[in-house]
Protein backbone atom coordinates (compact mmCIF):
# COMPACT_ATOMS: atom_id res chain seq x y z
CA UNK A 1 0.00 0.00 0.00
CA UNK A 2 1.50 3.34 -1.02
CA UNK A 3 1.99 6.28 1.32
CA UNK A 4 -0.17 8.63 -0.65
CA UNK A 5 -3.13 6.31 -0.44
CA UNK A 6 -2.81 5.79 3.28
CA UNK A 7 -2.92 9.51 3.84
CA UNK A 8 -6.09 9.92 1.85
CA UNK A 9 -8.59 11.55 4.17
CA UNK A 10 -11.77 9.64 5.00
CA UNK A 11 -13.92 12.08 3.10
CA UNK A 12 -11.68 13.06 0.23
CA UNK A 13 -13.22 14.55 -2.90
CA UNK A 14 -13.25 11.13 -4.53
CA UNK A 15 -14.98 9.50 -1.61
CA UNK A 16 -17.50 12.30 -1.33
CA UNK A 17 -18.35 11.75 -4.95
CA UNK A 18 -19.06 8.09 -4.24
CA UNK A 19 -21.57 9.22 -1.69
CA UNK A 20 -23.18 12.05 -3.66
CA UNK A 21 -23.27 10.75 -7.24
CA UNK A 22 -25.85 8.02 -6.67
CA UNK A 23 -28.29 10.62 -5.40
CA UNK A 24 -28.71 12.16 -8.80
CA UNK A 25 -26.48 11.33 -11.75
CA UNK A 26 -25.96 7.65 -11.02
CA UNK A 27 -29.22 7.10 -9.24
CA UNK A 28 -29.74 3.36 -8.90
CA UNK A 29 -33.41 3.52 -9.82
CA UNK A 30 -33.68 6.21 -12.45
CA UNK A 31 -30.41 5.75 -14.32
CA UNK A 32 -28.85 2.41 -13.42
CA UNK A 33 -32.28 0.67 -13.47
CA UNK A 34 -31.50 -1.46 -10.45
CA UNK A 35 -33.76 -2.55 -7.63
CA UNK A 36 -37.04 -1.53 -9.17
CA UNK A 37 -39.14 -4.43 -7.89
CA UNK A 38 -38.98 -3.62 -4.23
CA UNK A 39 -39.00 0.11 -4.87
CA UNK A 40 -42.48 -0.02 -6.27
CA UNK A 41 -44.12 -2.59 -4.11
CA UNK A 42 -43.46 -1.07 -0.70
CA UNK A 43 -44.36 2.53 -1.48
CA UNK A 44 -48.08 2.61 -0.71
CA UNK A 45 -47.26 4.14 2.71
CA UNK A 46 -44.30 6.14 4.03
CA UNK A 47 -43.50 3.92 6.97
CA UNK A 48 -42.80 0.67 5.12
CA UNK A 49 -40.88 2.62 2.50
CA UNK A 50 -38.70 4.14 5.21
CA UNK A 51 -38.10 0.80 6.92
CA UNK A 52 -37.28 -0.74 3.54
CA UNK A 53 -34.75 2.02 2.85
CA UNK A 54 -33.04 1.42 6.17
CA UNK A 55 -32.96 -2.34 5.58
CA UNK A 56 -31.47 -1.95 2.12
CA UNK A 57 -28.95 0.54 3.50
CA UNK A 58 -27.82 -1.89 6.19
CA UNK A 59 -27.60 -4.85 3.82
CA UNK A 60 -25.92 -2.96 1.01
CA UNK A 61 -23.39 -1.20 3.25
CA UNK A 62 -22.28 -4.33 5.04
CA UNK A 63 -22.43 -6.63 2.02
CA UNK A 64 -20.20 -4.21 0.15
CA UNK A 65 -17.69 -4.15 3.02
CA UNK A 66 -17.67 -7.92 3.45
CA UNK A 67 -17.27 -8.65 -0.25
CA UNK A 68 -14.62 -5.97 -0.51
CA UNK A 69 -12.65 -7.56 2.32
CA UNK A 70 -13.00 -11.01 0.76
CA UNK A 71 -12.47 -9.82 -2.81
CA UNK A 72 -8.98 -11.24 -3.22
CA UNK A 73 -9.96 -14.62 -1.83
CA UNK A 74 -13.08 -15.27 -3.88
CA UNK A 75 -12.52 -17.48 -6.93
CA UNK A 76 -14.21 -15.68 -9.82
CA UNK A 77 -16.13 -18.75 -10.96
CA UNK A 78 -18.16 -19.11 -7.79
CA UNK A 79 -18.40 -15.45 -6.86
CA UNK A 80 -22.15 -15.25 -7.46
CA UNK A 81 -22.83 -18.01 -4.94
CA UNK A 82 -20.49 -16.37 -2.42
CA UNK A 83 -22.24 -13.04 -2.89
CA UNK A 84 -25.65 -14.64 -2.51
CA UNK A 85 -24.62 -16.34 0.72
CA UNK A 86 -23.28 -13.09 2.19
CA UNK A 87 -26.38 -11.18 1.15
CA UNK A 88 -28.78 -13.89 2.32
CA UNK A 89 -27.16 -14.04 5.75
CA UNK A 90 -27.40 -10.26 6.14
CA UNK A 91 -31.02 -10.28 5.00
CA UNK A 92 -31.86 -12.99 7.52
CA UNK A 93 -30.38 -10.75 10.23
CA UNK A 94 -32.40 -7.76 9.04
CA UNK A 95 -35.56 -9.87 8.82
CA UNK A 96 -35.15 -11.14 12.37
CA UNK A 97 -34.53 -7.62 13.67
CA UNK A 98 -37.63 -6.31 11.88
CA UNK A 99 -39.75 -9.16 13.22
CA UNK A 100 -38.52 -8.46 16.73
CA UNK A 101 -38.93 -4.68 16.81
CA UNK A 102 -41.44 -3.55 14.18
CA UNK A 103 -43.62 -6.58 13.66
CA UNK A 104 -46.50 -4.75 11.96
CA UNK A 105 -44.23 -3.21 9.33
CA UNK A 106 -42.54 -6.56 8.84
CA UNK A 107 -45.97 -8.06 8.09
CA UNK A 108 -46.75 -5.27 5.62
CA UNK A 109 -43.49 -5.77 3.79
CA UNK A 110 -44.24 -9.52 3.66
CA UNK A 111 -42.04 -11.20 1.08
CA UNK A 112 -40.24 -8.03 0.10
CA UNK A 113 -37.75 -8.23 2.95
CA UNK A 114 -36.70 -11.61 1.63
CA UNK A 115 -36.56 -10.19 -1.84
CA UNK A 116 -33.77 -7.83 -0.81
CA UNK A 117 -31.60 -10.88 -1.54
CA UNK A 118 -32.39 -10.72 -5.22
CA UNK A 119 -32.60 -6.94 -5.28
CA UNK A 120 -30.41 -6.19 -8.24
CA UNK A 121 -29.09 -3.05 -6.55
CA UNK A 122 -27.12 -5.19 -4.14
CA UNK A 123 -25.77 -7.69 -6.65
CA UNK A 124 -25.12 -4.87 -9.09
CA UNK A 125 -23.05 -2.81 -6.66
CA UNK A 126 -21.17 -5.85 -5.40
CA UNK A 127 -20.24 -6.80 -8.95
CA UNK A 128 -19.53 -3.32 -10.17
CA UNK A 129 -17.83 -1.80 -7.17
CA UNK A 130 -17.02 -3.93 -4.14
CA UNK A 131 -15.16 -6.58 -6.13
CA UNK A 132 -12.61 -4.01 -7.22
CA UNK A 133 -12.28 -1.55 -4.38
CA UNK A 134 -11.13 -1.22 -0.80
CA UNK A 135 -13.59 -1.62 2.09
CA UNK A 136 -14.05 2.05 3.02
CA UNK A 137 -14.90 3.36 -0.46
CA UNK A 138 -17.11 0.30 -0.92
CA UNK A 139 -18.95 1.15 2.26
CA UNK A 140 -19.50 4.72 1.08
CA UNK A 141 -20.63 3.48 -2.31
CA UNK A 142 -23.11 1.16 -0.63
CA UNK A 143 -24.52 3.84 1.62
CA UNK A 144 -24.67 6.35 -1.23
CA UNK A 145 -26.56 3.99 -3.49
CA UNK A 146 -28.93 3.05 -0.71
CA UNK A 147 -29.61 6.79 -0.22
CA UNK A 148 -30.21 7.25 -3.92
CA UNK A 149 -32.61 4.33 -3.82
CA UNK A 150 -34.19 5.57 -0.63
CA UNK A 151 -35.04 9.07 -1.69
CA UNK A 152 -36.96 7.86 -4.72
CA UNK A 153 -38.84 5.42 -2.50
CA UNK A 154 -39.67 8.14 -0.02
CA UNK A 155 -40.80 10.65 -2.64
CA UNK A 156 -43.04 8.06 -4.30
CA UNK A 157 -44.38 6.86 -0.95
CA UNK A 158 -45.06 10.43 0.15
CA UNK A 159 -47.21 11.19 -2.87
CA UNK A 160 -48.97 7.86 -2.81
CA UNK A 161 -49.82 8.08 0.87
CA UNK A 162 -50.70 11.79 0.81
CA UNK A 163 -52.94 11.66 -2.25
CA UNK A 164 -54.14 8.11 -1.81
CA UNK A 165 -54.94 7.90 1.88
CA UNK A 166 -54.81 11.57 2.88
CA UNK A 167 -52.24 10.87 5.57
CA UNK A 168 -48.54 11.47 6.11
CA UNK A 169 -46.81 8.86 8.26
CA UNK A 170 -50.28 7.75 9.41
CA UNK A 171 -51.10 11.30 10.54
CA UNK A 172 -54.44 12.33 9.00
CA UNK A 173 -53.34 15.60 7.40
CA UNK A 174 -56.26 15.94 5.04
CA UNK A 175 -58.76 15.36 7.82
CA UNK A 176 -57.11 18.01 10.03
CA UNK A 177 -57.12 20.48 7.17
CA UNK A 178 -60.84 19.84 6.88
CA UNK A 179 -60.82 19.44 3.11
CA UNK A 180 -63.16 16.46 3.28
CA UNK A 181 -66.00 18.79 4.26
CA UNK A 182 -65.31 20.81 1.12
CA UNK A 183 -65.96 17.73 -0.95
CA UNK A 184 -62.40 16.46 -1.39
CA UNK A 185 -62.15 12.72 -1.96
CA UNK A 186 -59.02 10.60 -1.62
CA UNK A 187 -57.66 9.41 -4.92
CA UNK A 188 -57.89 5.67 -4.30
CA UNK A 189 -56.11 5.10 -7.57
CA UNK A 190 -52.81 6.24 -6.02
CA UNK A 191 -52.73 3.23 -3.71
CA UNK A 192 -53.03 0.76 -6.56
CA UNK A 193 -49.78 -0.73 -7.90
CA UNK A 194 -49.75 0.85 -11.39
CA UNK A 195 -49.59 4.38 -10.01
CA UNK A 196 -46.19 3.65 -8.47
CA UNK A 197 -44.85 2.92 -11.94
CA UNK A 198 -46.32 6.07 -13.38
CA UNK A 199 -44.94 8.17 -10.51
CA UNK A 200 -41.45 6.78 -11.03
CA UNK A 201 -41.91 7.48 -14.74
CA UNK A 202 -42.70 11.09 -13.89
CA UNK A 203 -39.68 11.39 -11.59
CA UNK A 204 -37.50 10.12 -14.43
CA UNK A 205 -39.12 12.61 -16.76
CA UNK A 206 -38.44 15.55 -14.44
CA UNK A 207 -34.88 14.43 -13.75
CA UNK A 208 -34.03 13.99 -17.41
CA UNK A 209 -35.57 17.24 -18.52
CA UNK A 210 -33.33 19.00 -16.00
CA UNK A 211 -30.24 17.09 -17.00
CA UNK A 212 -30.06 16.56 -20.75
CA UNK A 213 -26.97 14.34 -20.49
CA UNK A 214 -29.11 11.52 -19.11
CA UNK A 215 -31.48 11.40 -22.08
CA UNK A 216 -31.42 8.05 -23.91
CA UNK A 217 -31.97 7.15 -27.51
CA UNK A 218 -35.37 5.73 -28.23
CA UNK B 1 -58.67 -30.51 -11.54
CA UNK B 2 -60.58 -27.28 -11.70
CA UNK B 3 -58.84 -26.15 -8.55
CA UNK B 4 -55.45 -26.32 -10.21
CA UNK B 5 -56.73 -24.55 -13.28
CA UNK B 6 -58.10 -21.78 -11.06
CA UNK B 7 -54.75 -21.27 -9.37
CA UNK B 8 -53.07 -21.31 -12.77
CA UNK B 9 -55.37 -18.66 -14.27
CA UNK B 10 -55.33 -16.59 -11.10
CA UNK B 11 -51.56 -16.40 -11.03
CA UNK B 12 -51.39 -15.45 -14.70
CA UNK B 13 -53.94 -12.67 -14.75
CA UNK B 14 -54.98 -11.56 -11.29
CA UNK B 15 -51.80 -12.01 -9.29
CA UNK B 16 -49.54 -11.28 -12.24
CA UNK B 17 -45.92 -11.22 -11.05
CA UNK B 18 -45.06 -8.07 -12.95
CA UNK B 19 -48.20 -5.98 -12.80
CA UNK B 20 -49.49 -6.81 -9.35
CA UNK B 21 -46.27 -7.37 -7.42
CA UNK B 22 -43.55 -5.77 -9.56
CA UNK B 23 -41.41 -8.85 -9.35
CA UNK B 24 -38.76 -9.47 -11.95
CA UNK B 25 -38.88 -5.79 -12.89
CA UNK B 26 -35.15 -5.47 -13.44
CA UNK B 27 -34.90 -8.09 -16.15
CA UNK B 28 -38.32 -7.05 -17.41
CA UNK B 29 -36.99 -3.57 -18.13
CA UNK B 30 -33.53 -4.58 -19.25
CA UNK B 31 -34.38 -7.41 -21.66
CA UNK B 32 -37.58 -6.12 -23.24
CA UNK B 33 -36.01 -4.30 -26.17
CA UNK B 34 -36.97 -6.91 -28.77
CA UNK B 35 -39.68 -9.57 -28.82
CA UNK B 36 -37.23 -12.34 -29.65
CA UNK B 37 -34.94 -11.95 -26.63
CA UNK B 38 -37.85 -11.31 -24.31
CA UNK B 39 -39.44 -14.54 -25.51
CA UNK B 40 -36.22 -16.38 -24.62
CA UNK B 41 -36.11 -14.90 -21.15
CA UNK B 42 -39.81 -15.53 -20.62
CA UNK B 43 -39.55 -19.19 -21.52
CA UNK B 44 -36.52 -19.61 -19.28
CA UNK B 45 -38.44 -18.05 -16.38
CA UNK B 46 -41.45 -20.36 -16.92
CA UNK B 47 -39.08 -23.29 -16.98
CA UNK B 48 -37.22 -22.38 -13.81
CA UNK B 49 -40.31 -21.31 -11.85
CA UNK B 50 -42.11 -24.54 -12.70
CA UNK B 51 -39.16 -26.47 -11.26
CA UNK B 52 -38.07 -24.39 -8.27
CA UNK B 53 -41.50 -23.74 -6.76
CA UNK B 54 -42.35 -27.43 -6.24
CA UNK B 55 -38.82 -28.21 -5.02
CA UNK B 56 -38.96 -25.36 -2.54
CA UNK B 57 -42.42 -26.54 -1.56
CA UNK B 58 -41.02 -29.92 -0.58
CA UNK B 59 -38.15 -28.23 1.22
CA UNK B 60 -40.55 -26.03 3.13
CA UNK B 61 -42.92 -28.87 3.94
CA UNK B 62 -40.36 -31.40 5.15
CA UNK B 63 -37.53 -29.31 6.55
CA UNK B 64 -38.25 -25.67 7.18
CA UNK B 65 -41.74 -25.09 8.53
CA UNK B 66 -42.39 -25.45 12.28
CA UNK B 67 -42.45 -29.09 13.33
CA UNK B 68 -41.65 -30.26 9.83
CA UNK B 69 -38.72 -32.36 10.96
CA UNK B 70 -41.02 -34.73 12.84
CA UNK B 71 -40.63 -37.28 10.05
CA UNK B 72 -37.03 -37.92 11.12
CA UNK B 73 -37.66 -38.33 14.79
CA UNK B 74 -40.26 -37.02 17.21
CA UNK B 75 -37.62 -35.18 19.22
CA UNK B 76 -37.12 -32.79 16.29
CA UNK B 77 -40.82 -31.94 16.19
CA UNK B 78 -40.37 -28.76 18.22
CA UNK B 79 -37.79 -27.26 15.84
CA UNK B 80 -38.64 -24.29 13.65
CA UNK B 81 -36.07 -23.66 10.94
CA UNK B 82 -38.18 -20.98 9.26
CA UNK B 83 -35.46 -18.37 9.60
CA UNK B 84 -33.30 -20.40 7.24
CA UNK B 85 -35.80 -20.27 4.41
CA UNK B 86 -34.22 -17.34 2.54
CA UNK B 87 -30.80 -18.89 2.34
CA UNK B 88 -32.16 -22.37 1.55
CA UNK B 89 -34.47 -21.09 -1.17
CA UNK B 90 -31.78 -19.06 -2.86
CA UNK B 91 -29.38 -21.98 -2.68
CA UNK B 92 -31.97 -24.28 -4.27
CA UNK B 93 -32.70 -21.70 -6.95
CA UNK B 94 -29.05 -21.13 -7.78
CA UNK B 95 -28.35 -24.85 -7.99
CA UNK B 96 -31.54 -25.59 -9.94
CA UNK B 97 -30.67 -22.89 -12.44
CA UNK B 98 -27.24 -24.44 -12.83
CA UNK B 99 -28.79 -27.89 -13.26
CA UNK B 100 -31.37 -26.70 -15.75
CA UNK B 101 -28.62 -24.95 -17.68
CA UNK B 102 -26.58 -28.16 -17.91
CA UNK B 103 -29.58 -30.28 -18.89
CA UNK B 104 -30.70 -27.84 -21.55
CA UNK B 105 -27.18 -27.58 -22.89
CA UNK B 106 -26.93 -31.37 -23.16
CA UNK B 107 -30.33 -32.23 -24.58
CA UNK B 108 -31.54 -29.11 -26.38
CA UNK B 109 -28.53 -27.21 -27.72
CA UNK B 110 -30.73 -25.09 -29.98
CA UNK B 111 -32.83 -23.89 -27.06
CA UNK B 112 -29.65 -23.39 -25.05
CA UNK B 113 -28.09 -21.10 -27.59
CA UNK B 114 -31.28 -19.08 -27.91
CA UNK B 115 -31.64 -18.69 -24.15
CA UNK B 116 -27.94 -17.92 -23.94
CA UNK B 117 -26.97 -15.63 -21.11
CA UNK B 118 -30.49 -15.46 -19.67
CA UNK B 119 -30.37 -18.76 -17.85
CA UNK B 120 -27.62 -17.87 -15.36
CA UNK B 121 -29.12 -14.40 -14.90
CA UNK B 122 -32.37 -15.96 -13.74
CA UNK B 123 -30.80 -16.99 -10.43
CA UNK B 124 -31.01 -13.36 -9.35
CA UNK B 125 -34.40 -12.62 -10.88
CA UNK B 126 -36.72 -11.55 -8.10
CA UNK B 127 -39.68 -13.29 -9.73
CA UNK B 128 -38.14 -16.68 -9.01
CA UNK B 129 -37.39 -16.12 -5.34
CA UNK B 130 -40.67 -14.22 -5.06
CA UNK B 131 -42.51 -17.26 -6.40
CA UNK B 132 -41.05 -19.43 -3.68
CA UNK B 133 -41.70 -16.88 -0.95
CA UNK B 134 -45.32 -16.37 -2.03
CA UNK B 135 -45.74 -20.13 -2.14
CA UNK B 136 -44.51 -20.28 1.45
CA UNK B 137 -46.72 -17.40 2.56
CA UNK B 138 -49.90 -18.72 0.93
CA UNK B 139 -49.48 -22.25 2.31
CA UNK B 140 -50.68 -24.29 -0.64
CA UNK B 141 -52.17 -27.65 0.29
CA UNK B 142 -50.36 -30.01 -2.05
CA UNK B 143 -47.35 -29.93 -4.28
CA UNK B 144 -49.69 -29.83 -7.31
CA UNK B 145 -51.24 -26.59 -6.13
CA UNK B 146 -47.74 -25.19 -5.74
CA UNK B 147 -46.71 -26.41 -9.18
CA UNK B 148 -49.69 -24.86 -10.92
CA UNK B 149 -48.94 -21.61 -9.07
CA UNK B 150 -45.32 -21.72 -10.21
CA UNK B 151 -46.26 -22.47 -13.80
CA UNK B 152 -48.95 -19.78 -13.84
CA UNK B 153 -46.62 -17.13 -12.45
CA UNK B 154 -44.07 -18.00 -15.08
CA UNK B 155 -46.60 -17.72 -17.88
CA UNK B 156 -47.79 -14.41 -16.42
CA UNK B 157 -44.25 -13.08 -16.56
CA UNK B 158 -43.84 -14.34 -20.13
CA UNK B 159 -47.06 -12.61 -21.14
CA UNK B 160 -45.99 -9.34 -19.55
CA UNK B 161 -42.48 -9.24 -20.98
CA UNK B 162 -43.51 -10.21 -24.50
CA UNK B 163 -46.29 -7.62 -24.37
CA UNK B 164 -44.00 -4.77 -23.34
CA UNK B 165 -41.36 -5.83 -25.86
CA UNK B 166 -43.90 -5.69 -28.67
CA UNK B 167 -45.00 -2.22 -27.56
CA UNK B 168 -41.41 -1.03 -27.28
CA UNK B 169 -40.65 -2.25 -30.79
CA UNK B 170 -43.53 -0.16 -32.08
CA UNK B 171 -42.81 2.89 -29.97
CA UNK B 172 -39.38 3.20 -31.51
CA UNK B 173 -41.10 4.85 -34.48
CA UNK B 174 -43.10 7.32 -32.41
CA UNK B 175 -42.18 10.77 -31.32
CA UNK B 176 -41.70 10.45 -27.58
CA UNK B 177 -40.64 13.57 -25.61
CA UNK B 178 -36.83 13.36 -25.35
CA UNK B 179 -36.69 13.21 -21.57
CA UNK B 180 -39.13 10.31 -21.48
CA UNK B 181 -37.34 8.21 -24.07
CA UNK B 182 -36.20 4.77 -23.07
CA UNK B 183 -36.80 4.15 -19.41
CA UNK B 184 -39.41 6.78 -18.61
CA UNK B 185 -41.91 5.81 -21.25
CA UNK B 186 -41.42 2.12 -20.46
CA UNK B 187 -42.38 2.78 -16.87
CA UNK B 188 -45.48 4.65 -17.87
CA UNK B 189 -46.54 2.01 -20.40
CA UNK B 190 -46.05 -0.67 -17.78
CA UNK B 191 -48.26 1.32 -15.44
CA UNK B 192 -50.95 1.54 -18.10
CA UNK B 193 -50.68 -2.18 -18.81
CA UNK B 194 -51.00 -2.75 -15.07
CA UNK B 195 -54.20 -0.71 -15.04
CA UNK B 196 -55.53 -2.85 -17.88
CA UNK B 197 -54.64 -6.00 -15.97
CA UNK B 198 -56.48 -4.70 -12.94
CA UNK B 199 -59.72 -5.26 -14.75
CA UNK B 200 -59.20 -8.96 -14.04
CA UNK B 201 -59.45 -8.21 -10.33
CA UNK B 202 -63.21 -8.62 -10.37
CA UNK B 203 -63.00 -12.25 -11.48
CA UNK B 204 -63.71 -14.61 -8.64
CA UNK B 205 -62.16 -18.02 -8.99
Amino acid sequence: MSEAKEKEPLFSAKNRKLLINPLHKDNPITTQVLGICSALAVTAKLKPAFVMTLSVMAVLGFANVIISILRNGIPPRIRIIVQLVVIASLVILVDQVLKAFVFDVSKQLSVFVGLIITNCIIMGRLEAFALGNKPWPSFLDGIGNAFGYGWILIVVAFFREFLGSGTIWDYPVMEKLGVYELGYVNNGFMILPPMALILVGIIIWVQRSKDKSLVEEN
Amino acid sequence: MQEFFNIFVKSIFIDNMVFAYFLGMCSYLAVSKTVKTSMGLGIAVVFVLAITVPVDYLLNQYILSPGALAWIDTEFASLDLGFLSFIMFIAIIASMVQLVEMIVEKFAPALYSSLGIFLPLIAVNCAILGGSLFMQEREYETIWHATSFGLGSGVGFLLAIVGIAAIREKIRYSNVPPALRGLGITFIITGLMGIAFMSFLGIKL
